[in-house]
């Protein structure tokens, strides 16, 4: 399958790329890894006129804890982040890691694109909402910070302005007593997930929830948050009914849609039950 | 649209040879360069045929464009060879039966390969999550993992990179 002819551009700086941005309006996209956007492009459900390739910027690859937040560039690859040693204090995000596609898929694929792409069939999305991430947007008027929250706007939109460019995530270092999970159940490796959850929690003294994010991929228009399962756990002490009721609660906010991987209930029974696990193995990390 | 130049070191030569923005990698390697050892297989992302060792990281050409790879030193299958010998996962493949139709081969060898560089002893484990990224339809992996044992052990004894 070939794309449609495009223009093709490879900027050295951030004020470049976005120059280019504004001079190119809604014709260009950003290429960072480009295994979601060249299969679109194969497929010509996307064709650009101008294509600007980020990755040759320098400074937009790095993993460092700074300021109270895990800073992860935009332009940092899959395999970058699984096999960051800083990742052992952020299960959450090494389970989704190694769950994004597949080996190959993942050395060129970046944590900002899964982002910036704006599918939510995607892994790090729900990721991102769980832990209460933000997304920095550098654009002509410089940098703006994002709460995932109002990220996702609808199925591959984002909040991003069209001269902005995704260059950072931000995740508030997690306190002590914490963990997370993340839960996926796909049909073969690199397949998106047929549902999957994502949880972070931290524990108070007493071994009660003192805050909870659980989020679900896969399961609607947007990362979907499970709010209602959220504010159920949240002060409580995790036992076996508050779990239970808790996933009950996460399926009854999640919006499949049927496909080839399976009819809504199923999805939503899924749901269910993922939320259940990903809860039981963030708990015993937060016991740790 | 216009072509523009790309000069890629394959298999330890300086190439180089003109190719349109759209031009895929796996395109470039086989019909600008000539080297035929690279499979499309899927063309979709999903099988792995393709496989390429870019600047140390395997790839699948299917899903980067040549001019990405542009000043960038790439591995193929043919790369394996050195002085006429074959190398040990080679070897293994065909003591093992790694293959059968060999359409995925090329792809499984590479993925292999770097798997082997960063990880000289693998589990079987680590080899299946080493090679999840391509597909073999007839082997069922179980001659395929052997394959690479059988060159890991060889390696370690001979020294062989």
């Amino acid at each position: 399958m070939i794309p449609a002819a495009f223009e093709y551009l490879r900027p050295k700086t951030i004020p470049e790329a976005v120059a280019l941005l504004q001079q190119h309006g809604d014709d260009a996209k950003i290429l960072s890894g480009g295994q979601s956007l060249i299969p679109m492009m194969k497929l010509r459900l996307a064709r650009p006129a101008v294509l600007i390739d980020i990755n040759r910027i320098a400074g937009l690859s790095y993993i460092k804890e700074d300021g109270g937040f895990l800073k992860i560039g935009g332009l940092t690859r899959e395999a970058e982040l699984e096999a960051s040693p800083i990742l052992s204090k952020y299960p959450l995000l090494l389970d989704t890691a190694h769950v994004i596609a597949d080996p190959q898929v993942r050395n060129m694929a970046t944590v900002g694109g899964n982002l910036a792409h704006g599918d939510p069939a995607n892994d790090h999305p729900a990721t991102m909402m769980a832990l209460g991430a933000q997304v920095v947007a550098t654009g002509s008027k410089g940098e703006r910070v994002i709460p995932i929250d109002e990220f996702f706007v609808t199925l591959f939109t984002t909040a991003l302005k069209q001269d902005e460019i995704l260059t950072e995530i931000r995740i508030p270092i997690p306190p002590a007593k914490s963990g997370g999970a993340y839960v996926k159940l796909e049909r073969k490796v690199g397949d998106f997930a047929t549902a999957a959850v994502a949880v972070q929690l931290t524990l108070d003294g007493g071994g009660a929830i003192q805050k909870i994010g659980i989020a679900l991929t896969n399961a609607g228009p947007t990362p979907i948050r499970a709010k209602k399962a959220e504010d159920a756990l949240r002060g409580k002490k995790p036992d076996a009914a508050a779990i239970a009721q808790a996933a009950q609660l996460a399926s009854d906010d999640a919006q499949p849609g049927a496909d080839l991987r399976g009819p809504v209930a199923y999805k939503k029974g899924l749901a269910k039950e993922l939320t259940k696990r990903a809860l039981a193995i963030a708990l015993e990390r937060a016991g740790k | 649209m216009a072509k523009q130049m790309i000069k890629i070191k394959i298999n330890g030569r300086e190439r180089e040879a003109a190719a349109e923005p759209r031009l895929l990698l796996v395109h470039f390697i086989r019909e600008a360069l000539g080297q035929t050892g690279t499979h499309i297989g899927c063309d979709t992302s999903n099988c792995g045929a393709c496989t390429v060792i870019l600047n140390g990281k395997t790839v699948k050409s299917c899903t980067m464009f040549a001019v990405q790879a542009d000043g960038g030193e790439l591995m193929t299958v043919e790369g394996l060879i050195q002085g006429g010998k074959w190398h040990p996962l080679q070897e293994g493949f065909k003591e093992e039966h790694g293959l059968q139709c060999g359409f995925c081969t090329p792809g499984m060898l590479m993925s292999s390969y770097a798997l082997l560089q960063k990880n000289p002893n693998p589990s079987e484990a680590d080899i299946r999550w080493g090679i999840s990224g391509n597909l073999c339809r007839c082997t069922g992996y179980q001659n395929i993992v052997k394959a690479v044992q059988f060159a890991a052990k060889k390696m370690a004894q001979g020294g062989t990179k």
